[in-house]
C-alpha cells in the first residue's frame, strides 16, 4: 500500500491533465453561454470560429519568430494572441453585421439563427482552411516543462514520475485570469450589469434606456476573446488542427448545458465536470489500485471503464443524464 | 400552374448543367454527380421530413447514414467462418447482456420507489451488468480482430445479396432513432440537436474502433455489386456496338453503362420514396404534422400527441438518412469509416434543403442536385479562381503555391455563402412549400 504513489499517478495521468483541459472547455463554453443569454441562440460556429482565431495567432506566432522575437520560457504564441483576439472580434462583428442582425431585426425564430451560424461556419471553416490546410500545425515554444518526470523522480525518491508541462499550467493561469476578469466585468461593471440585464429580460432592459446593440457588440467581443484564448491554449496544450477544432463543439455544449444555459459559473463548473469525467472514466485505473491496494489484491485487469475512443460517449452520456434528471443544468440555466 | 412551369423549368436547367457537363468534361463525371446527387436527394428527403414537416433539428444525419452503411457490409459480405469461431458467439452474447443491462436498469428505476435504494440498485445493476458484459464481449472481440487480421479480423456479413441492405440500413437507423429519439425530444430543440452530434460523432467511433465489427479504420472493401462491372462490361457485344455509335471508347462506354444502372436503381427507389412522402404530406397525417410544427401549443391542445408525433418522423427521416447511407456504400463498395466528415455528411445536406425549400419533397431533391453539382464542380472552379488571382505572383511564389494548394477549400465558402444568401433573400427555398 503506497497512497503518496498512487495520488502521484492519478496526478500525472488524470488530475493535472484534466484541470488543464477543464479550463480550455470552461472557457469555450463560456462563450457559447453567453452568445446564447444575450443573443438568444445556439451558436454552431463556435469550433470553427475558435481554429480560424487560433489561425491567426500561429500566423503571427510564425511572423515574431521570423523576426527573433521571443517570450523567454513563455511560448511566443501568447505575444500573439492580440493580433488573434483583434482579428477575430472584427470578424464577428462582421459576421453580425452582415448576417445576423437582419434577423435579429425582423426577430427571426431561434432555429434560423442556427441556420445562420451554420453558414458562417461554413465560410469560417473553407477561410481556416484555406489559410492553415487540413493538416497538423505546431506552434509552441519555449520551455516545454515545469519539471519533468525524471526531475520530480530525482528530487522526490518515488517510484512514480510527475510531469507538469508549462502549457498546462499557463492554460490554467490564463483560464483562471480570464474567468475573474469576466466576473469582474459582469458584476461591477455599468457594461457588464447592462449585459446581466438585458439577457434577465430584454423588454425591462430596453425600456430602462440600454441600447441593445451595443450590448451585443460587447458580448461578441468577449466571446471572441474567449475563444481565441480556448483556440491558443488548446493548441499548445495538445495540437492545432481545424477538424478537432470543430469536435470541441460537443463538449462545449456538453459543458453549458449541464452548468445551465446562460449560467457563466455553470459554464465553468459545467467544463470541469465534463473535463474530469472523460478523463476519469477513458483511464486505465490498474496503476493507481496497484499502489493503493495488497499485493495480492492486485487487480488483473486494465480496470478502464471505456477505450479512449470513446471519450465522446462519455460526454453524451453526462448530457443525457442531465437532460433526463435535471434539464435546467446544475445551476438552473435557461428553459426556453 | 405558372407554379408548375417554374419547377420544370429549374430542374431542366439543372439537367441542362448536367448534360453540359457531359458533353465538355465527360460522360463519366455528368453520371458520377447524378449518381451521388440521387443519394443524397434520399437524405434530404429524410432530412425535409424531419425539418420540413416537423420542425425537427437533427444534426446527426451523418451517424445514421454511416449506421445504415454498416448493413452494406453485414448484408452482402461473405461470412468469415474463422472469426466465427473464435468469438463470433462471445461477441453477440456480450451485445445482448449489454443491451440486458441497460434494460434492467431502467426497469429498476421504473418499477421501484425513488428513493436512495432505488439509486444504489441502479448502480448495483449497471456495475455488475458491465462486469458480466465486459467478461465476455472483451476477449471473445480481441480473438476475432486477432484471425487473419491482413484481409479479415472481423465478423464478416451473411453473404446475400447487397441490394437486400438497402432495407436493413434503413431499419438500423430507425432502431437508433428511436433510442437517441426516446432521451432527447420533446426537450427543446437545441437539446436535440447537440444530442444528435454526440451520437453521430459516437456512431463514427463505434464504426471506428470495432474492428471486430467493421474492421474500423482499415476499411472494408470489395462489397459485392448489385451490378455488372465495367470489365465484364467490355466484353459484351452490345456494349461494344454502342460505344461503335456514340464515339466513345469500349472502356468509358462501360463504365458509363455501370453507371447509368446504378442511377436506374437509384432512381426508382428515390422514386418510391418520393411518392410514399408526397402521399403522406398530402393526407390528414400530413396535415397534422404540419399543424404541429406550425403550432406546437395549438396541436397540442387539439389532442394530438406531439412527442408521439416527433418521435415517429424523426424515426421516419433517420430511416431514410439509414436507407440512403446503405446505397452510398453499395456504390462506393466499401466501408470506410475514416471518411465521414459532419461537414460533408450532415451540414451540406441541411445546405441542400434549404436551398431547395424546406417542406416541399421536389425542392430538397432540386437542392440536392443543385449542391452536390456546385459541389464538385467547385473544385476546379475554386482551382481556376485562385490561379487567375494569383497569375500575377510568378510560378515561384510560396502565398500562389499555397493557395493552389489549398483551393479546393474555397467550395466550403461557396456553399456558406449559398446558404446566407438563400436564408437571407429566399428563406423559402428554390421550390417553396405550398
Amino acid at each position: 500500500m503506497d497512497i503518496l504513489n498512487a495520488i502521484v499517478v492519478l496526478s500525472n495521468f488524470v488530475l493535472i491533465p484534466a484541470l488543464a483541459y477543464g479550463s480550455q472547455i470552461a472557457l469555450g463554453a463560456l462563450g457559447i453561454t453567453l452568445i446564447y443569454s444575450i443573443l438568444r441562440f445556439a451558436h454552431f460556429a463556435h469550433g470553427d470560429i475558435m481554429a480560424f482565431g487560433t489561425a491567426f495567432v500561429i500566423l503571427g506566432t510564425w511572423g515574431l519568430q521570423a523576426m527573433g522575437v521571443s517570450f523567454g520560457p513563455l511560448p511566443t504564441a501568447l505575444l500573439a494572441l492580440p493580433l488573434g483576439i483583434a482579428v477575430i472580434i472584427l470578424y464577428l462583428l462582421l459576421a453580425d453585421r452582415m448576417v445576423y442582425r437582419f434577423y435579429r431585426k425582423v426577430k427571426a425564430k431561434p432555429m434560423i439563427f442556427v441556420m445562420a451560424s451554420l453558414g458562417v461556419m461554413f465560410v469560417t471553416n473553407g477561410l481556416t482552411r484555406l489559410i492553415m490546410g487540413p493538416g497538423e500545425r505546431r506552434f509552441d515554444d519555449g520551455e516545454r516543462f515545469v519539471f519533468s518526470v525524471r526531475e520530480f523522480r530525482e528530487w522526490s525518491g518515488l517510484a512514480e514520475g510527475l510531469a507538469l508541462r508549462s502549457s498546462q499550467v499557463i492554460t490554467v493561469v490564463v483560464a483562471l485570469i480570464a474567468m475573474a476578469l469576466l466576473f469582474w466585468f459582469l458584476n461591477r461593471t455599468k457594461s457588464g450589469k447592462s449585459m446581466r440585464a438585458y439577457s434577465d429580460n430584454e423588454d425591462l432592459a430596453l425600456l430602462s434606456g440600454i441600447n441593445p446593440e451595443r450590448v451585443v457588440i460587447i458580448t461578441w467581443a468577449i466571446a471572441g476573446t474567449l475563444m481565441v484564448l480556448a483556440g491558443t491554449l488548446y493548441g499548445l496544450d495538445k495540437s492545432y488542427r481545424p477538424f478537432t477544432y470543430f469536435q470541441l463543439l460537443l463538449p462545449f455544449f456538453a459543458a453549458a448545458i449541464v452548468g445551465g444555459l446562460g449560467s457563466p459559473l455553470g459554464a465553468i463548473v459545467g467544463g470541469y465536470v465534463i473535463a474530469f469525467a472523460e478523463m476519469g472514466i477513458t483511464y486505465a485505473w490498474r496503476r493507481f489500485f496497484n499502489h493503493l491496494l495488497p499485493d495480492d489484491w492486485a487487480p488483473t485487469t486494465m480496470l478502464q471503464i471505456i477505450p479512449v475512443d470513446y471519450k465522446f460517449a462519455v460526454t453524451f452520456a453526462i448530457l443525457v443524464l442531465v437532460l433526463i434528471f435535471r434539464p435546467t443544468g446544475i445551476f438552473r440555466g435557461k428553459t426556453l | 400552374m405558372t407554379f408548375a412551369i417554374r419547377n420544370i423549368f429549374l430542374f431542366g436547367l439543372m439537367a441542362l448543367a448536367l448534360v453540359f457537363t457531359g458533353m465538355y468534361q465527360s460522360w463519366p463525371l455528368a453520371l458520377t454527380i447524378v449518381n451521388m446527387a440521387l443519394i443524397s436527394a434520399i437524405m434530404a428527403l429524410g432530412v425535409n421530413m424531419q425539418w420540413g414537416y416537423a420542425g425537427i433539428f437533427n444534426v446527426g444525419i451523418m451517424g445514421f447514414t454511416a449506421f445504415g452503411g454498416l448493413a452494406a457490409v453485414l448484408i452482402a459480405m461473405p461470412p468469415v467462418p474463422d472469426a466465427w469461431a473464435a468469438g463470433g458467439l462471445g461477441a453477440i452474447m456480450g451485445l445482448m447482456l449489454g443491451a440486458a443491462t441497460i434494460f434492467a436498469a431502467i426497469i429498476v428505476y421504473r418499477k421501484m420507489a425513488p428513493g436512495k435504494l432505488r439509486g444504489l440498485s441502479i448502480a448495483l445493476v449497471i456495475i455488475v451488468g458491465y462486469w458480466i458484459t465486459s467478461m465476455i464481449y472483451g476477449p471473445a472481440t480481441h480473438a476475432i480482430s486477432r484471425v487473419n487480421p491482413a484481409v479479415d479480423g472481423y465478423l464478416g456479413g451473411l453473404g446475400l445479396p447487397v441490394i437486400l441492405s438497402w432495407p436493413l440500413g434503413g431499419l438500423m437507423a430507425a432502431g437508433l432513432a428511436f433510442v437517441v429519439g426516446k432521451v432527447a425530444l420533446g426537450l427543446r430543440s437545441d437539446y436535440l440537436a447537440i444530442a444528435t452530434l454526440g451520437i453521430s460523432e459516437i456512431v463514427i467511433a463505434v464504426l471506428k474502433f470495432e474492428v471486430w465489427l467493421t474492421r474500423g479504420v482499415n476499411n472494408v472493401s470489395g462489397i459485392p455489386r448489385p451490378v455488372t462491372r465495367p470489365v465484364e462490361l467490355q466484353t459484351r457485344e452490345w456494349v461494344q456496338a454502342l460505344a461503335e455509335r456514340t464515339g466513345l471508347s469500349v472502356s468509358e462506354m462501360a463504365r458509363v453503362v455501370e453507371l447509368v444502372s446504378y442511377a436506374a436503381l437509384f432512381t426508382i427507389v428515390l422514386a418510391i420514396l418520393i411518392w410514399l412522402a408526397e402521399k403522406a404530406l398530402n393526407s390528414p397525417w400530413g396535415r397534422m404534422m404540419r399543424a404541429i410544427r406550425d403550432n406546437e401549443v395549438a396541436a397540442r391542445a387539439m389532442g394530438k400527441d406531439v412527442t408521439r408525433r416527433h418521435l415517429m418522423i424523426f424515426i421516419l427521416g433517420s430511416a431514410t438518412c439509414g436507407l440512403a447511407g446503405a446505397m452510398m456504400v453499395t456504390l462506393d463498395g466499401q466501408l470506410t469509416p475514416g471518411s465521414y466528415e459532419p461537414l460533408r455528411f450532415t451540414f451540406l445536406i441541411w445546405v441542400m434543403v434549404i436551398v431547395g425549400g424546406s417542406g416541399n419533397n421536389w425542392g430538397a431533391v432540386l437542392g440536392a442536385f443543385v449542391i452536390w453539382f456546385l459541389w464538385v464542380q467547385a473544385e476546379p472552379a475554386g482551382r481556376w479562381f485562385m490561379d487567375t488571382i494569383t497569375s500575377g505572383l510568378g510560378p515561384d511564389s510560396d502565398l500562389r503555391n499555397h493557395l493552389m494548394t489549398q483551393a479546393a477549400h474555397t467550395r466550403l465558402i461557396m456553399m456558406g455563402a449559398a446558404l446566407l444568401l438563400m436564408l437571407r433573400f429566399a428563406p423559402r427555398g428554390l421550390i417553396p412549400e405550398r
